[in-house]
């Protein structure tokens, strides 16, 4: 009897949890429904390796800046950033093809809400990591503005970069898009918003790809670490939905590896 | 209107939740005495929170032949109630001027408790209080529920445009100046020299940067202290007795933070990650620096971004 249950035990620990029961370090009302949807029937664990990092106050709702850290968990196919409480919870589902698991980008904050990074490993499997963010605890001297910059026509198609070599041949490649990234929550103004980014090799080979909505903050700036070397040219192709498309392209810059950024 | 009904909304809210022992709460207004006929009210050097009541700038009270001037007048209209009592308490004199600095809400929301047409703001402010202020009131509101309640947004009366003002004699130097926000007024008391210098000096607590305009900081900085005075009460932060200190401080935190901001740039970092770059020992006196500088972060790093990073787009593929 003992030696069955004990098998049982260990049965039990080598069987993944499903999405439903995995209970919610954050105990968010949100969190078994979006599990749900975003993880369907693959397996769900909480990994505190999923480095989920933001400042300590959130100053400006409308572009609340968030890094999903993973280096130092092998085999990380897919990436999704998302917002429990948002309106539209998922900022990016990225999929670094030939690039280092990290991704660091801006997200509108509706109310204070679970942030979260969801990494999917070669396995299939699902590691999730994140904190609460209270949208409401500082920023009181940004007035919520009630229009967006109000120029975004004339500069729409703008995209800034820089690319820098890292250490170990990936390379900090750094984005900015203009793009209003409309939600079409705000009252007479549709959805507009930037969905799908790649980034290639001079080659044509894919280094990085992501889909985005529009809880990504407006003018979308994304850092990326593709597996490419200094001197080398890295091509950006992005689609709105409104069809429009977007193109760049940015050498690495020729000079030594970069020192780490500061660690949080 | 939207803002209206949404305000309607959160105090709504802030009734529900002020059973929650907040209305036993009350401001603590202590005057220190800094020279002849003028004291200091100081602010906790915190961020704007529940525990504070927003009550986080310094104030000043000046006693005159003509009546009692306040130098700012808080985050409320309760603290500002007490604040008008407590000065009129200690001066025996009614309060006949209040000046609000600029326009951030923990310096002038307050306002609401006294006749606009004894309330003088530069135009700039005035301008920018009408176009802002229904939102920091909103985002008070937010933050502090209770302490609010009551604190409807009224705008100055008077026009600072004189570069004096003269009340029975003990005379106010008027500078009209920018750079923390679009108008900064600071203000001289000749009978003392004490130098009055809203959030353009901060003082041993690291200044904020929602509406700085960095280059006219430092000209208004420059200007001050060149302007003939004794000691300066700091917008937040202690006293500073020597007058200089506190001036060459503030230059110091804003010329090292758009020089670092800039590095953080240059050197490919997210927003983050420059949230998190070292702040040199020197500022080790400064409370709430880290607090600051991810504040900072947050106001001055996109505009920094879009001059540093190059254009990398090539034409549209139709
Ligand atoms: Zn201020």
């Amino acid at each position: 009897m003992k030696r069955h249950v004990a098998l049982l035990l260990a049965l039990a620990a080598a069987v993944p949890v499903r999405a439903g029961p995995v209970v919610d370090p954050l105990g968010s009302p949100m969190w078994t429904a979006h599990a749900r949807t975003l993880f369907g029937d693959d397996p769900v664990r909480f990994d505190p390796r999923v480095k989920v990092d933001f400042p300590i106050i959130a100053e400006n709702q409308r572009a609340f800046p968030v890094v999903i850290d993973a280096r130092t968990i092998p085999g990380v196919r897919r990436m999704i950033l998302f917002a429990d409480l948002n309106p539209i919870p998922v900022a990016i589902d990225y999929r670094p093809v030939a690039a280092a698991a990290y991704v660091a980008t801006r997200i509108k904050l509706d109310q204070r809400t679970p942030v979260r990074g969801a990494v999917q490993i070669d396995s299939g499997e699902w590691l999730v990591w994140g904190g609460w963010v209270d949208a409401a605890g500082g920023g009181c001297s940004t007035p919520p503005v009630s229009r967006v910059k109000g120029d975004w026509a004339d500069h729409l198609g703008e995209i800034r970069g820089e690319a820098w070599p890292l250490p170990g041949g990936d390379s900090r490649l750094r984005l900015s898009f203009r793009h209003p990234m409309d939600t079409g929550l705000v009252e007479n103004i549709a959805a507009y918003h930037l969905e799908e980014i790649d980034v290639r090799g001079a080659d044509g080979r894919p280094l990085a790809e992501m889909a985005i909505w529009a809880s990504v903050a407006e003018d979308p700036a994304l850092t990326l670490m593709p597996r490419i070397g200094a001197g080398e040219r890295i091509g950006i192709e992005a689609r709105d939905t409104n069809g429009r498309d977007y193109r760049a392209q940015v050498e690495v810059a020729r000079q030594s590896p970069l020192p780490a950024p500061p660690a949080p | 209107m939207m803002r209206l009904s949404r305000r309607a909304v959160l105090a709504g809210m802030a009734t529900l939740s002020a059973s929650q022992a907040r209305a036993a709460d009350a401001y603590r207004i202590e005057p220190i005495a800094v020279a002849d006929g003028i004291w200091m009210v100081r602010g906790a050097n915190e961020p704007i929170a529940p525990g504070n009541g927003g009550a986080i700038a310094n104030i000043a009270i000046i006693a005159t032949p003509a009546g009692t001037v306040l130098c700012d007048c808080g985050p409320s209209i309760r603290y500002a109630r007490s604040l008008r009592a407590a000065a009129e308490r200690l001066t025996g004199t009614p309060v006949v001027r209040v000046y609000v600095t600029h326009l951030h809400p923990d310096h002038g929301l307050g306002i609401a408790a006294f006749e606009p047409a004894m309330v003088a703001a530069l135009p700039g402010t005035t301008a920018a209080l009408a176009r802002e202020g229904a939102g920091y009131s909103d985002a008070m509101y937010r933050i502090l529920e209770d302490w609010m309640r009551g604190t409807e947004l009224v705008l100055p009366g008077r026009q600072v445009t004189t570069e004096m003002e003269d009340f029975g004699g003990r005379r106010l130097r008027l500078l009209a100046l920018s750079g923390h926000s679009g108008a900064d007024l600071a203000i001289v008391d000749e009978a003392t020299g004490v130098l009055i210098g809203g959030d353009l000096v901060f003082h041993d607590r690291a200044p904020s940067t929602p509406t700085a305009d960095l280059d006219r900081w430092r000209a208004s900085l420059d200007r001050l202290k060149a302007e003939p005075h004794r000691c300066v009460l700091p917008g937040h932060g202690p006293l500073d007795p020597g007058g200089v200190e506190a001036i060459v401080q503030t230059r110091d935190w804003i010329d090292w933070l758009e020089q670092a901001l800039t590095d953080a740039v240059k050197a490919g970092l997210d927003m983050v990650e420059a949230g998190r770059i070292a702040i040199p020992d020197r500022f080790s006196t400064m409370a709430v620096a880290r607090y600051e500088l991810q504040r900072s972060v947050s106001h001055l790093y996109p505009a920094l971004e879009a001059r540093l990073l190059p254009r990398i787009d090539r034409p549209r593929q139709e």
